[in-house]
């Protein structure tokens, strides 16, 4: 069942008239004609929980919002999607912008926030003009600016282009870039809904989460609770890449299991070449790579499933997170040091600078991969790699440099002999592109 | 005092203010148990936070919510609750964090103190010595900075920087206009003066005193000495500048006047002046007045904290603690320096003495 891609298919959805057309803004319609606690409260009901990787309870998350008399309000809707392996919200935009505008509309009305803004990556530089046609849309006929559909309610939305910083994806960092500032993260306490932007009370929501209110105000919060599993509620949108015979964005109910997902011809369409599975990175590149015997099935036996405790289940020992659902897939020729030395110099590029374990440890992690990668390294580097791991995480200020400590954490963790053929054979790591093919998942595949 | 709530680090319990943080309240104990500092620096709004070395664990949130904190927490940013219980040198996870930060902080320090100036009185040295290792793990080149000139009085060696934001934020608050901050970002984020070339405030001169490494080293004391070998003294003039304070420090040796400072309290920041407000002072002070005629010398200076200067002539609190019982209560670790709790308590009575509680001490015992 789709929610937000049911009308992506449909030609100029793009645009006011046919988005109308199809049942837009229905959702504004209802919300204006109930009381802000009330959206609060569908919202909490439905179970949505954060799609920017945290998975944060969003009902729960707008209850804390700081409500002090005169002071106003802001949501700031962050479309900063910079994971490397996500590009969800990138197809949302720019495909149904209007779907995000509505979901906007309704959750500032919700939140009472009259001047709400979008923070979205330099790197998409097309997508603001695409939104700002939309919002421009929306405020011709009359759902944004003063006094949206006679009801007093003003909303303005702007749209803020950032720099292409990964970090200032963190709700804090994303504050301070669009205050202005270097986009440093702030040392919370104070949360945002205290102290956010301007020091007023802020909600940082992610793109894909403020479009999920849209069905959530249509079908009501306790019809879109009881779609998915367990605290997993709704739909989610996925972003696969990797080799996969159909890489693209997709829709899932939660209740798809991760074979599934990765094999059946509705959805990746299996790996190509007749290859077999050999990794895959299940929520974005920040979170622990699994190794094919893990990811189709957990520890314990049970078949994993694509929803957020499931592929979580072992935790970090066996399991990974769903996180923003970016889901890289790595075939049995694809090297996983090669692989983690990829993400360790990201992490090191993009790190802010700010504190030291991650600023200095980035760095460090990231020469030791490429020693390791050019046939340079030695064995006890591997446990260094280990021991550098375990002061970043949880050490610094924001959640950058666990980010940075996990893949190389679940790397050595899951593929150690991987780490260790490079190191005995570094003549044949230098110039061999690929692992070790001995991983991978011993099922006849055939390419679809 | 109602508002005061009670709070417990290293098994010593003291009574603070609501609002204080778990370092002061870490230093109102006193010595070891006072978690060490790079970035934090109590004068400064905003500062603390970056260089992650004052990491703590909290065992007990508080009273009303006793569940410890998932993580280590920056001491220096996080306040304290009523019944809170912290662990500084107490915990082995604090001190692996602590080793670990030091290492990281020292990856990329060119390590070359025996021609700093700081050297003698460098916060990263004191750290390294408590905290560090004999060698590193480190064996890739370090971080090198193309030299930059910021004036005639300031010296800047950027490749010692550890990022502590110290002296961005005194520039932001002592002068009018600041000339300088941070560029670029990550591990090549760097101090720069960006537009304007030289750093020519009043008091700018205030940017050597806060940096906690050489990287900001004063100019017409380049070379001149080390500190060691020079005696400080304190004195004071009448300084036209009405935002300077004029209590100084002189550096001196024989008669001669090496170098010139804010006066800087046991924690290495500067120290309160006689009317009450934090002694900074100005360039004019700081780098014209190098004779001892320009000076009224009130005497030399009671240096009591572990630096090298203070090698043979600690003062003051050292050695009149109460030894084996503090070591007693940081499980067998013998802190080089202890201080006598009555010393700092502004709450607790100076007529108890530690040794004669049994169990940790409570505020209920000094009654």
């Amino acid at each position: 069942m789709k929610l937000l891609l049911e009308n992506a298919h449909i030609e100029g959805i793009r645009y006011y008239e046919a988005y109308r057309k199809h049942g837009g803004y229905r959702s504004v319609e209802k919300a204006l004609k109930m009381t802000p606690d009330e959206i609060v409260e569908e919202v909490k009901k439905s179970g949505l929980r954060g799609r920017g990787g945290a998975g944060f309870p969003t009902g729960m998350k707008w209850s804390f919002l700081a409500k002090p008399e005169g002071v106003p309000r802001h949501l700031v809707c962050n479309a900063d999607e910079s994971e490397p392996g996500t590009f969800k919200d990138r197809y949302l935009m720019e495909f149904l912008p209007h779907l995000l505008i509505e979901g906007l509309i309704v959750s500032s009305f919700a939140l009472g926030s009259n001047a709400t803004y979008i923070y979205i990556r330099g790197e998409y530089a097309w997508i603001p003009d695409i939104l700002e046609q939309a919002i421009a849309e929306a405020k011709n006929n009359g759902w944004l600016g003063k006094n949206i559909q006679n009801s007093g309610f003003d909303c303005e939305i702007y749209v803020q282009r950032g720099g292409g910083a990964y970090i200032c994806g963190e709700e804090t960092a994303l504050i301070e870039s669009l205050e202005g500032k270097r986009g440093n993260p702030r040392i919370k306490p104070p949360f945002p809904a205290v102290q956010g932007l301007w020091m007023r009370p802020t909600v940082v929501n992610n793109v894909e989460t403020l479009a999920a209110v849209v069905p959530i105000i249509n079908m009501g919060g306790e019809e879109y609770g009881k779609l998915g599993v367990g605290r997993s509620t709704g739909t989610k949108l996925m972003s696969a890449c990797g080799n996969l015979n159909k890489p693209g964005v997709y829709e899932i109910p939660f209740d798809l299991t991760v074979e599934e997902f990765i094999f059946s011809d509705e959805y990746c369409g299996g790996i190509p070449n007749g290859k077999r599975l050999k990794a895959c990175i299940p929520g974005g590149s920040s979170v622990p790579i699994l190794p094919a015997n893990l990811l189709l099935k957990d520890a314990k036996g049970n078949t994993r499933q694509m929803n957020y405790e499931s592929l979580a289940e072992g935790g970090f020992a066996t399991g990974s997170m769903l996180g923003s659902g970016g889901f890289i897939v790595l075939d049995e020729d694809q090297c996983v040091v090669r692989h983690t030395m990829s993400l360790a110099r990201f992490y090191n590029h993009e790190s802010c600078g700010q504190c030291s374990p991650c600023r200095e440890g980035t760095g460090w992690m990231y020469k030791i991969l490429k020693s390791i990668e050019y046939g340079k390294g030695r064995m006890e580097d591997i446990d260094l790699l280990w021991d550098i791991q375990r002061r970043i995480e949880g050490n610094t200020i924001c959640p950058l440099g666990d980010a940075a400590a996990w893949p190389v954490a679940a790397a050595i963790r899951h593929f150690r002999d991987e780490f260790e053929w490079h190191v005995l054979h570094p003549e044949e790591a230098q110039t061999r592109n690929y692992g070790l093919a001995h991983y991978a998942d011993p099922r006849e595949v055939v390419a679809g | 005092m109602a508002d005061n709530i009670k709070v417990t680090i290293d098994n010593i319990t003291i009574e603070v203010p609501m609002g204080t943080t778990i370092l002061e309240a870490a230093r109102k104990i006193g010595g070891d148990v006072a978690p060490p500092t790079m970035c934090y620096y109590s004068k400064l709004k905003g500062s603390g936070g970056k260089c992650r070395t004052c990491l703590v664990e909290v065992s007990k949130g508080s009273e009303k919510d006793p569940r410890p904190m998932p993580k280590l927490v920056a001491s220096c940013r996080t306040g304290v609750m009523d019944g809170m219980e912290v662990k500084s040198m107490t915990s082995e996870k604090v001190i692996d964090a602590r080793k670990g930060v030091t290492e990281f902080l020292l990856l990329n320090h060119p390590l070359d103190c025996p021609v700093c100036d700081q050297a003698g009185e460098c916060d990263l040295q004191n750290l390294g010595y408590d905290h560090g290792n004999a060698g590193t793990r480190y064996d890739y080149d370090r971080r090198a900075f193309e030299p930059e000139d910021i004036g005639p009085y300031i010296q800047l060696h950027m490749n010692r920087c550890i990022m502590c934001f110290r002296c961005v934020f005194t520039a932001d608050q002592l002068t009018d206009t600041r000339e300088h901050g941070i560029l670029d970002r990550g591990d090549h984020a760097r101090i720069s003066t960006c537009i304007s070339k030289a750093l020519d405030n009043d008091f700018i001169g205030n940017v050597i005193d806060v940096c906690p490494v050489g990287a900001l080293t004063d100019k017409t004391f380049r070379f001149k000495n080390r500190v060691w070998f020079t005696k400080p003294v304190d004195a004071h003039r009448n300084c036209s500048n009405p935002k300077c304070c004029g209590e100084v420090r002189l550096w001196m040796r024989g008669e001669e006047v090496f170098r010139v400072t804010a006066r800087k309290d046991e924690w290495g920041e500067v120290a309160n002046a006689s009317n009450g407000e934090t002694g900074w002072i100005c360039n004019e002070c700081r780098f014209e007045k190098k004779e001892t005629k320009d000076w009224v010398i009130e005497g030399p200076t009671k240096v009591n904290r572990h630096s090298v200067i203070a090698q043979g002539h600690y003062a003051g609190k050292v050695g009149t603690a109460k030894q084996p019982v503090l070591i007693d209560k940081v499980i067998g670790k013998a802190p080089k320096l202890t201080l006598d709790i009555h010393d700092v308590s502004g709450v607790n009575k100076p007529s108890y003495h530690l040794d004669q509680i049994e169990g940790p001490a409570h505020s209920d015992d000094f009654k």
